[in-house]
């Protein structure tokens, strides 16, 4: 419903920036506002078709590189070498019986996995595939709408998607679901926070908010390179924002049984499936667009023939390949980290990333400042690096020294992990110990006093020590 | 599609004029009764999490119209913003609060009813009044162009007039903002002293240096239990029964009964050399002191 309704509006406000005499080379936005409305339905239907067949491989993908890495097989049974093994399980899932908890809040238990799903297909629109090229005569880009503010579309799609997984969660009606829906909206909350910071630097560079100008202005380097602390708290934000390991919280199958879709089943289930992989999609795709240079084709192969591969059908090849290295990332983390402790996971997020990244966008502000600037002089801005070189140094003085160990604490040796060492000498006792002697001694005396006094013999012995039995 | 950019070169033609496109006619005549009905039922529905459901739907429509008015930045900032971290900030809360917890009827604020009912006509007064000056006084203004990076109604010209005109405004708010946010870390701070909760850490460094009986945790429901419940006691290899994983502190295990048992099982043997293998102690009769050490 408010897909439908944001997307008129998308195209309405298109509309509005279309200027009346088109004498100048058409713009990227104007272009597509001037889509006839077959190839509009056609992209959606592309766009669509994209999003759900990439579910279907990242599913078979996933599940064959997991398996690769734990030196199993993975699925070899449906199709050729067990590709097709999700397309069954998908039919299945969309045939399985429906199971809805008598506890569940029905409006919203159904509304939660469509709520999950639509926004991730919405985040598609603003991705660019490709340059100018032509569809049974028109010419066009391969987007469905460049926005003037196309970045924040993805992270209000994501915001919004979020709503789903927290209200299945709480519609479910039983107390592992409304953990992990709890989880994720806490979980969201601060990864959003971090991610709409790391996507500052690249605005302040690209000078736009638009994907399509975005990746325009990469043509010389990609952001990637020159704004690396964003990229590598994009790329950490972003496995967060998909609840994808090692933050899979949210689902956490060793603690939460299934986590918000506990108690969903069938078509449904399938729903949110679909909703998690396409998002894993969507935000691949978004970081090739920021930082990645979006579908331009790599140094040595952008140089040849001046270009040729940066036009017509061959950057949809780039754009895939680049976001099938973000997708196989996702695959390759799920492999080999294990999940975070919530806490742990709290203070990444709020500790570190944000922090980090508002130092960053500081001096990278800084930076452009000094640097665009004419009144500058090159003595000047040696000057003004050398000053905050040795501010640094003196600042890092601050930094207290490690705290020495007392003498008291147990050695370890290797992981940090109390590990009794080679020449281990029996501690003494401690004084706790020596207190806890102490009255043993005294008890044993008086039992012995008793026992002396003739009430019996041994059978009380044992049986005074059943009472003593730890617990 | 077509009907649109008609709508918009009738608009772009009219410029400054007092006119309302087609598609902005249609986008106003659906979300407008759909923003209303949120706010309504965001009064009126009964559950709280419906209620802040309904709130959501007005927040959307509100975004949607933004863009509408050719101020798409506004628009998804208020998505992002206000939907996607306001509002789910009030459904953890409410989350946190519980399913089916109702609205307590005691009023805990004094005067609560009547500060409110001034705020409200205040508030009200000051929305009519803007709301006639609109309607009167104010020129309309052409749309400004949101694809213009630098000025317009895009990011960069919102920027300059906050960073400009409105400043003050700006700063006030912001400082606003952050009295708020302390207040909120001061209200739950929860001073922690030094010594009052050991780390894991800490607590593992304790029982190595042997402050505690047992190194290890508690043996679990085991091999050859029937159920892994912690009323379950945890069975030995031999089928006796753990001692150590009977607790006091469950009542529906019968312990006086199986303590009994274990003892009639192992007869005068003291204890099984196995399960004090994790203890410890030197021999079977340290035991007592455990609890003790396990609460500190």
């Amino acid at each position: 419903m408010t897909s439908v309704q944001a997307h008129d509006a998308m195209t309405s406000v298109l509309a509005k920036a279309q200027p009346l005499l088109a004498q100048q080379p058409m713009t990227r936005a104007e272009v597509l506002a001037d889509d006839p409305i077959w190839l509009i339905l056609l992209k959606v239907v592309a766009l669509f078709g994209f999003g759900v067949i990439m579910t279907l491989f990242m599913i078979n993908w996933e599940r064959k590189v997991v398996a690769r890495m734990q030196h199993r097989t993975g699925p070899n049974r449906v199709g050729p070498n067990g590709w097709l093994q999700s397309l069954a399980d998908g039919i299945k899932l969309a045939f399985a019986e429906e199971i809805i908890p008598t506890s569940a809040d029905r409006k919203v238990y159904w509304l939660a996995p469509v709520i999950s799903a639509t926004p991730a297909f919405v985040a598609f629109s603003v991705l660019p595939f490709g340059p100018q090229v032509s569809i049974f005569g028109e010419q066009t880009y391969l987007q469905l709408v460049d926005l003037p503010v196309g970045v924040l579309v993805v992270l209000a799609a994501s915001a919004v998607g979020v709503y789903g997984i927290v209200l299945g969660g709480w519609a479910s009606g039983s107390p592992y679901p409304l953990l992990g829906a709890l989880r994720s909206a806490a979980q969201v909350i601060s990864y959003e926070i971090a991610m709409g910071l790391s996507l500052v630097a690249v605005i302040l560079y690209a000078q736009s908010l638009s994907t399509g100008d975005i990746v325009d202005a990469q043509r010389n380097g990609w952001f990637a390179l020159l704004l690396l602390p964003s990229f590598v708290i994009f790329v950490v934000s972003m496995v967060g924002e998909t609840n994808r390991a090692p933050f899979d919280l949210p689902e956490a199958e060793s603690e939460l049984v299934g986590g918000f879709h506990t108690e969903y089943s069938s078509l449904k289930f399938a729903l949110f499936f679909l909703a998690e992989y396409v998002n894993m999609v969507v935000l691949s795709g978004f970081a090739v667009t920021l930082f990645l240079g979006g579908y331009m084709a790599p140094w040595p192969i952008s140089a040849i023939g001046d270009g040729y591969f940066n036009t017509g059908w061959w950057p949809i090849l780039w754009f895939v390949a680049k976001m099938m290295i973000f997708l196989f990332l996702y695959i390759w983390l799920r492999g080999t980290l294990p999940r975070f402790r919530y806490d742990q996971f709290m203070r990444l997020g709020w500790k570190v990333l944000v922090p980090a990244n508002l130092v960053w966008i500081v001096m990278i502000a800084g930076v452009r400042a000094i640097n665009t600037s004419t009144e500058v002089t090159t003595g000047q801005k040696v000057i003004f690096g050398a000053v905050a070189i040795l501010l640094i140094v003196l600042l890092s003085l601050l930094i207290p020294e490690r705290r020495i160990e007392d003498d008291d604490s147990v050695p370890t040796t290797g992981g940090g992990y109390p590990l009794p060492p080679l020449d281990l000498e029996v501690p003494k006792l401690t004084p706790r110990q020596a207190a806890l002697e102490k009255d043993e001694r005294r008890r044993k005396r008086k039992e012995r006093a008793e026992v002396g006094a003739g009430s019996s013999t041994g059978t009380d012995a044992t049986g005074k020590e059943a009472d003593d039995g730890n617990v | 599609m077509t009907s649109f950019s008609q709508a918009a070169m009738v608009l772009a033609q009219q410029g400054g004029e007092d006119v309302v496109g087609t598609g902005e006619a249609v986008a106003f005549w659906v979300l407008g009764p759909l923003s209303l009905a949120g706010a309504l039922g965001m009064v009126f529905v009964r559950n709280a999490v419906h209620s802040a459901l309904c709130l959501v739907v007005t927040m959307l429509s509100f975004g949607v119209l933004y863009m509408v008015q050719s101020a798409p930045f506004l628009g998804f900032t208020q998505i992002i913003v206000y939907t996607g971290a306001v509002m789910m900030l009030f459904l953890f809360v409410l989350m946190m609060a519980g399913r089916d917890s109702a609205d307590s009827m005691v009023e805990v604020l004094r005067g609560q009813r009547l500060l409110a009912a001034l705020f409200g006509i205040g508030f009200a007064t000051l929305v009519v009044s803007a709301l006639a000056r609109s309607l009167v006084n104010v020129q309309a203004q052409a749309p400004p162009d949101p694809y213009d990076a630098a000025g317009g109604g895009g990011a960069g010209g919102l920027g300059r007039l906050i960073f400009t005109e409105f400043l003050f405004g700006f700063e006030l708010t912001a400082a606003l903002l952050i009295v708020a946010a302390l207040a909120g870390i001061v209200l739950a701070y929860r001073d922690r002293r030094e010594g009052q909760k050991r780390s894991q850490r800490e607590l593992v460094e304790a029982r190595f240096r042997g402050d505690y009986k047992r190194r290890s945790p508690y043996p679990g429901p085991g091999v050859f239990a029937t159920g892994n419940s912690v009323a379950t006691p945890a069975l030995l290899p031999d089928g006796s029964i753990a001692r150590e994983s009977l607790s006091d502190l469950i009542e529906s295990t019968n312990t006086a009964r199986l303590i009994a048992e274990h003892d009639r099982v192992l007869g005068s043997q003291t204890e099984h050399d196995d399960a004090r293998a994790l203890l410890g102690g030197e021999s079977g009769e340290t035991g007592e002191s455990e609890q003790e050490g396990e609460a500190k």
